[in-house]
Order: C-alpha cells, then structure tokens, then sequence
C-alpha cells in the first residue's frame, strides 16, 4: 500500500480505488498523430479531438471537477481531485487539452459569477466539451496587467468591446473567453472589469482571432481582435471596477497557488509526446557517444544530471512538505515557488540535453536521424514559454520577494 | 513509496524543533555568540575553545545530547526527522556545543550492533562523543583510515575531529589486520595527544589526535555496515546546521535590505538585491525538503537512505555557499566588517559545507548509485 493511501479518508480511499480501477480498463491507447508537448501547442482538430475525447471520458468517471459541488456539474467531493491527479499520472495517461479551462476560468467562474451562469458554464468546461480561452495580455500589457487597455463601454445592460488581445492561447478552438478589460480609463486597477465572453459564436461579428506563429514554428497562441463586440452584463464577474480581485484568483490559480486543484496531466511517455526528466538525460547520455566513451561516463555531465535530479527531487519534496504545516514558515512561501521552479527546470534540462547532443542538437524535427526525433531543440525552445507565460520568472522573483520576504514593491 | 507524506514528523517532533528555536532565541542570539566567540580577531589567533557550558548542560537535562541513543540503552530514540528538526535549529543560532559529533556518534555505534550499547549507554549518562576518522586530506574512507590497531593498542593520527575540546570521548576507526574496527575511548586516556587546530569557523572548534599505544575499547572488528548504515543520518544532520544557518542568513539580510537606505528606496526595492535573496530562500527550501525526506527515508527505507542523504548533503552545502556568499554582499561594506554578525555564519557554512563531502563530490556517488 503506498503512502498516499495510508493517509486517504475512507471516502477518499474509496475513490482512489474507483480512480484506479477505472484507469486500469480506460487510460487510451497512445494517439497516431503527433502530441505537442504541452496543451499550449494543440495546433490541428485531430490532436484536439483526442484530447477531448480523453477528458470527456475521464469527466464521465469522475476524475475531473470532482472537488465542485455537484450543482455545477462537479463531484461533489472534499480533496479528491489531487487524488484523481495522482492516479492519472501514475497510469500515465493524456494531458486534458482544456487546461486554461480547467485550470484558470473554473475557479474564476466558481467563486465570482452568479449561480445561474455557473451552472451553465462549468459542466462543458469540466467535460472539455467547451474549450477556454484567456485574454490578458495586450500588445501593450504583459507583466504590467493592470495596465490593459481593450475597453467596454456602457450601453443599456449590453457593453460595447473594443481592444486587441495577444499571446491568446487556444483562442483558435475556444467557445469561451475570460476576458480582463477596461471599463473605467480614469483609474487603474479600479478601473478594470472581468467578463466571461463567448468568442466563438462571435467569429466574424466583432471578434477577429488571428494564429500566431511561436519560435518552435508550431502555432497554438493568437491574437485576438474585438470590434463593437456587444456582450450581455449578465456576463459580467463579480462588481463593475472589481476586475482587478478577480484577476488574482486566476492568477493565484494559474501559478498553482489556488485553493482549487487543478486536473492535471497524466504525463504519458510515449514516442509522440515527450518528457524532460533528469531520467530522461540520463537516457540520452547512454545513447550518445563523445571523446571514445558515452555521455553517462563524462564526470561533467554527469554532475550536471544529478543537480537536475537533485532540483527535481527537491522540487517534489517541497509540495510534500507544503502539507507539514509545521514545517511552514509562511503559508504561501512554497506555493508560490512552484511554477518558478518547474519551469526554470525544464528549460536547463533541455539545455544540458542539447550540450549532451552536442552538433546532432542541430537536426530538428523533419530530420530522420534527429536524436529522440528532434523534440529536445523543441523542448528547450518550448520552454520559454513556460519561464514567460503565467507571469515572467522575474515577475515571479518581484511576487516571492514581496509576498514571502516582505521587501519593498517594485514597480 | 514506503515513507509517510509528513515525514513522520509527529507532534512531539515539532514540540521538540520549537522549544529548542524559543530558547536559543531568547538565551543565544547573535549578538552573545558574537560576544563569546570573536574576542580575538588576529588572523593567527590560533586555536580557541568558546563556549556556553552551563547552556549546554541545561540542553543536556533536556536530554538532548541522548536522543539518538535507543531506549534500550537509556536513551529516547528519536527517528532522525526529530533529530534533524532540532539540529536545524542548532545551524540557526550556530550554537557551539558538541552535539551534532555526540549524535554522529549515537548512530555509528547504534550502527555497530551489541558492542556499541556500553559506549551509548555512557551517552545516555552524560558522555560526550566525537569521531575520530579522518586523515590528514580529510578522507574518511574505511581504507585509508589514519590510525591502526596493533595488539589491541591505538597508533596513528587523525584529523578535522570535531569539536574535539567539547566532547569527553572519542570514536575511533582503526586498521585491524584486513579490516577497520571501531574503538571508543575517553579523550584523556594515557597516550592521547589532542591538538588543536586553528580555524576560521568561530563557532566550532577542531583538532588532529595522535594516539600513541593507547588502549580502547573495541566496538567491533569491522565497521563497514555499521559505517554505510550511519554516514546518511550524519550527512542529514549537517545538512540539517546548514539549512538552519542558512534560514538565519536569509532572514538577516533580508532585515537590513528592508531597513538600508540608499537611492532613497530600501534596498529590497532593487531587483539586483530582491531576486539574490529570493534564490538564496529557493536554494534553503529545496535544501530543507530534501533534509527531512533525506531523514524520512533512514527512518523508514534503510536502502534508500544514502541516496537521499547525497540528494540532501549536495543541495545544503551548494546553498551554503549562496546564502553565505549573497549574505556577506547584500550587506555591502559593512557585512565586511568584523563587528558585523554575517561573518559568524558565513564561516560556520564555509566549514559545514566541506567537512563531509562536498556538492560534486556528492554528486558523484549519486550518480554511481543512480547511473552506475
Ligand atoms: C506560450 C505562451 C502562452 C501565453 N498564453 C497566454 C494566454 O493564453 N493568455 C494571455 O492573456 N496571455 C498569454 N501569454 C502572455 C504572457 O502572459 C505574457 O507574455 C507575460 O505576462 C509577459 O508579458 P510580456 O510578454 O508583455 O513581456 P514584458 O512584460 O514586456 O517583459 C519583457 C521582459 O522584461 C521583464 N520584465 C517586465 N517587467 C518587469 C519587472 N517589473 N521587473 C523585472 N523584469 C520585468 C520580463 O520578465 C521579461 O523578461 C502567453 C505567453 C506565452 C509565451
């Protein structure tokens, strides 16, 4: 029996046991197409749709949403969720493509809209059915959030939106937008409103959305651009002027300090998708020849792995230990590192992957005797995205420095 | 997975981690260690021995200094996750006193089976112990140990013993014949020569021990188990003062960062110094999650153990050198002066960080271990 068994509730481990043996029959075969990396660089409906089908399924038996009321189409269970995450990696299945859903509108949605709206949304969102959408940033507003410009203004109880949003992931296949705009230029962040808005009925009515082509040359973000779009006001979160709040449960969320957890990845390794793990350099290693002996033999790289493991390893240690509270300082010092790490991790062991490959890292996906099929170049370029998107690891630097240390606010 | 997701880090864990922070904080602050040690700033100051005995004895009535040693042999036995709590609370005050070599000890001869129960049972009365190991480059590898059994007599000399004016007894690895036993002494037995080095770490004191025909105590004939078995508890314990002075090194400097003026805004306010002492805090926790897994796993999976403790040893003694590093620059010109505290942790680390392996060489065995 493991460990996170021992400590399960009787409802809990029911569940568990439920979880694993719904796995055991129903984690799908791997696809035929090419998985992207992440659910960030979904590019084509084939890729889309096994996704889908595998969240819709995984919904079906409970593994998603369970830790949201049932009026809303959740499971109605306490702590749960994190116990679907861990049986679902363990079986190794797919990632779920509605991740910005999943992750950032849901528990938006769930703690700032009116039932009515909740009700409405969630169930589609957890099932995968509806895929969402975020439009934060603007050309002109990235780290700097509060200072978005896209602006809605009054008429009757409509709101008549005009702005340009970018960097929108998945707003190619999105029904739905969770949209941060500007209701009041006179003021900053009370001048700021939070929408739900559905963008894909709205194609060619007032939204424009627009691929963007990422360094890796795949597509996967956009641009988005709305035009007189007329929304109702019952699509409104929260109070007029209190966009600002609400972004911060997104954000809180979004860096894996939210309350909510999030259904996560299965992280299943097979040929198409691809994992970056101090084990998987020491795979690569094996495989790769340099001065008369492999990789694994050179003292350097070797070192240079084992700080990979070590970081990783540490990494997992912490959010065991965030749940000690008495081996807590300060509630939110380890949460808040969580994403600063995880990304910062990936992006150097691509890196030492491609010093490892040393020229054949030159050779990219359309070569055949790329190592690993080229997805390490890939992985390291990919990466970026990680260390960018969600808050910048500088921003991230600013948050910890401020929120844990208690230094001065930069601004 | 075999180990509990809290560590086994029980109530009474956390009792013991907290009354030992309130009581250093109130009797031990820096500016007492500062006061008892750093008198004498000479660069060839030459060996010193500073410390608060009557504060120690009170830790000793608090059975601090026994609670490696098992029940069986008068001690409490503590799984080491409650030891690691307390010696990270030792690290935060750099608090001088001989009880990481004492616990050291505690886990080599609880190692070492049926001949180490008289030595622990003298520690469950009072004894003091530390390991004499080394030689003169700092290996402790079983082959190349420094002294030699011949005929039941101590000869040799060994090195970097810990605390060595602290403690009232020694552990001893000795050749015998093919292989190394274990021997255990008192300091002042006829034919011990204790000397005393001089060292930059303040908050500690060393030496080498020539023994010249000294009669000792065999453990047991062959130390190798007993020597795999306890090397990881040692490694997390140090690992443990480490990431304690770390935490003390955090906090001070970011203190002055918040109170600093310069460019009318504190310093904090700068992302040159906020994002260095974020880093330092990142490299502390990672060190700390993997101190009290490292401990987690000796208590619960004995075969997992060296391989955390490796995890554990390389990410304390690298975070001891950043913090270390970090602490004294943050505080510019004035963390370059002696009267300034930095310079007390700063060396504690420097010392800790390399006594028993440092992060390559910590590496490397990890990597043997996971790579072959
Ligand atoms: C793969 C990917 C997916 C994304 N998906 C979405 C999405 O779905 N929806 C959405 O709304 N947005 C999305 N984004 C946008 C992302 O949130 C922004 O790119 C990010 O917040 C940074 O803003 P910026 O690009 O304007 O960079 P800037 O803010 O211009 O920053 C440029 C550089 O300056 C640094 N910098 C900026 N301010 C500071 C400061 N105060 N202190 C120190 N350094 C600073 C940054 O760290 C960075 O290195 C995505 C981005 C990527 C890369």
């Amino acid at each position: 029996m493991s460990a996170d068994q021992q400590k399960d509730t009787p409802e809990q481990a029911e569940f568990r046991a439920h979880a694993q043996a719904w796995l055991a029959e129903n984690t799908p075969e791997p696809p035929t197409v090419r998985l992207p990396q992440s659910p960030l660089e979904i590019m084509t409906t084939d890729q889309l749709s096994y996704l889908q089908a595998w969240q819709k399924s995984a919904y079906d038996a409970g593994l998603v949403g369970c830790d949201y009321p049932v009026e809303v189409g959740g499971g109605g269970r306490q702590n749960c969720q994190r116990i679907a995450n861990e049986e679902m990696r363990r079986a190794r299945t797919p990632f779920m493509p509605n991740v910005i859903g999943l992750g950032m509108a849901a528990p938006t949605v769930f703690y700032h809209a009116q039932e009515e709206l909740k009700q409405r949304l969630l169930p589609k969102l957890f099932s995968g059915e509806d895929i969402w959408c975020q439009g934060f940033s603007e050309p002109g507003a990235g780290s700097d959030l509060a200072s978005v410009q896209t602006f809605a203004e009054r008429k009757g109880d409509k709101w008549v939106i005009n702005g340009h949003k970018v960097w929108t992931s998945l707003a190619h296949f999105a029904e739905w937008m969770i949209l941060l705009l500007r209701t009041d230029k006179s003021v900053k962040h009370d001048g700021l409103s939070y929408f739900v808005v559905p963008i894909k009925s709205a194609l060619g009515k007032g939204v424009t959305v627009r691929p963007l082509i990422k360094i890796t040359g795949e597509t996967g973000f956009n641009e988005v651009i709305f035009e007189d779009l007329e929304v109702d006001d019952s699509y409104r979160l929260d109070e007029l002027g209190k966009g600002w709040q609400v972004a911060m449960t997104t954000l809180a969320h979004e860096r894996g300090a939210g309350e909510l957890v999030t259904p996560s990845s299965g992280g299943m390794k097979s040929e198409s998708t691809h994992n970056t793990s101090a084990m998987a350099l020491i795979d690569l290693a094996r495989r790769t020849a340099r001065n008369g002996a492999t990789a694994a033999e050179d003292p350097l790289v070797r070192d240079q792995i084992m700080q990979q493991l070590i970081r990783e390893q540490g990494l997992a240690e912490n959010n065991r230990r965030g749940r000690v509270t008495e081996l807590l300082d300060h509630p939110m010092r380890l949460a808040l590192q969580n994403k600063l790490l995880m990304s910062e991790i990936m992006q150097d062991s691509a890196g030492i992957a491609m010093d490892i490959e040393g020229a054949a890292a030159s050779l990219y996906l359309g070569d055949g005797s790329a190592p690993d099929g080229g997805q390490w170049p890939m992985a390291y370029m990919n990466s970026f995205g990680f260390t960018i998107a969600a808050g910048t690891s500088e921003v991230q630097r600013n948050i910890l420095g401020e929120r844990v240390l208690g230094m001065a606010k930069s601004k | 997975m075999t180990q509990p997701d809290n560590f086994g880090f029980t109530e009474e864990a956390a009792l013991l981690k907290d009354s030992a922070r309130k009581l250093l904080a109130e009797k031990f602050t820096a500016d007492v260690l500062h006061g008892m040690v750093a008198g004498d700033p000479t660069p060839e100051r030459g060996p010193a021995l500073h410390w608060d005995e009557a504060l120690w004895a009170q830790m000793q009535e608090l059975g601090w200094g026994l609670l490696a040693v098992p029940e069986a042999q008068g001690g409490v036995g503590m799984p080491l996750v409650a030891v690691a709590g307390l010696c990270e609370e030792l690290g935060r005050a750099a608090f001088p006193c001989p009880l990481l070599p004492t616990l050291s000890a505690s886990y080599l001869l609880g190692a070492a089976g049926a001949g180490g129960e008289a030595p622990l049972e003298a520690i469950a009365e009072g004894a003091t112990a530390s390991l004499a190991v080394s030689d003169a480059n700092g290996s402790w590898d079983l082959a190349q140990t420094p002294v030699e059994c011949i005929d039941g007599k101590l000869n040799g000399t060994a090195c970097f013993v810990q605390d060595i004016g602290k403690v009232s007894h020694l552990l001893v690895c000795a050749r015998n014949g093919d292989t190394t036993g274990l021997y255990w002494l008192a300091v002042d037995a006829p034919g011990v020569d204790v000397q005393a080095d001089a060292i930059v770490d303040l908050s500690r004191d060393q030496g080498r021990v020539v023994f010249a025909g000294v009669e000792a105590m065999q453990v047991c004939a062959d130390a190798s188990a007993a020597f795999a078995r306890a090397m990881p508890a040692i490694w997390t314990l140090y690992a443990a003062d480490m990431v304690g002075a770390g935490e003390w090194q955090l906090q001070t400097t970011v203190d002055y960062a918040n109170q600093r003026q310069q460019f009318d805004r504190p310093l904090g306010f700068f992302q040159a110094v906020k994002h260095q002492l974020v880093d330092v805090m990142v490299d502390i926790d990672r060190a700390k999650s993997l101190v009290y897994s490292a401990a987690c796993a000796w208590d619960t999976e004995p075969e997992e153990a060296a391989r955390y403790a490796h995890m554990a040893q390389s990410a304390a003694s690298d975070m001891a050198a950043s913090a270390s590093s970090r602490s004294v620059q943050c505080h510019g010109g004035i963390g370059f002066t002696w009267e300034c505290f930095v310079h007390l942790f700063f060396k504690r680390q420097k010392h800790s960080q390399m006594l028993w392996g440092d992060g390559p060489w910590h590496r490397a065995r990890l990597a043997s271990i996971v790579m072959g």
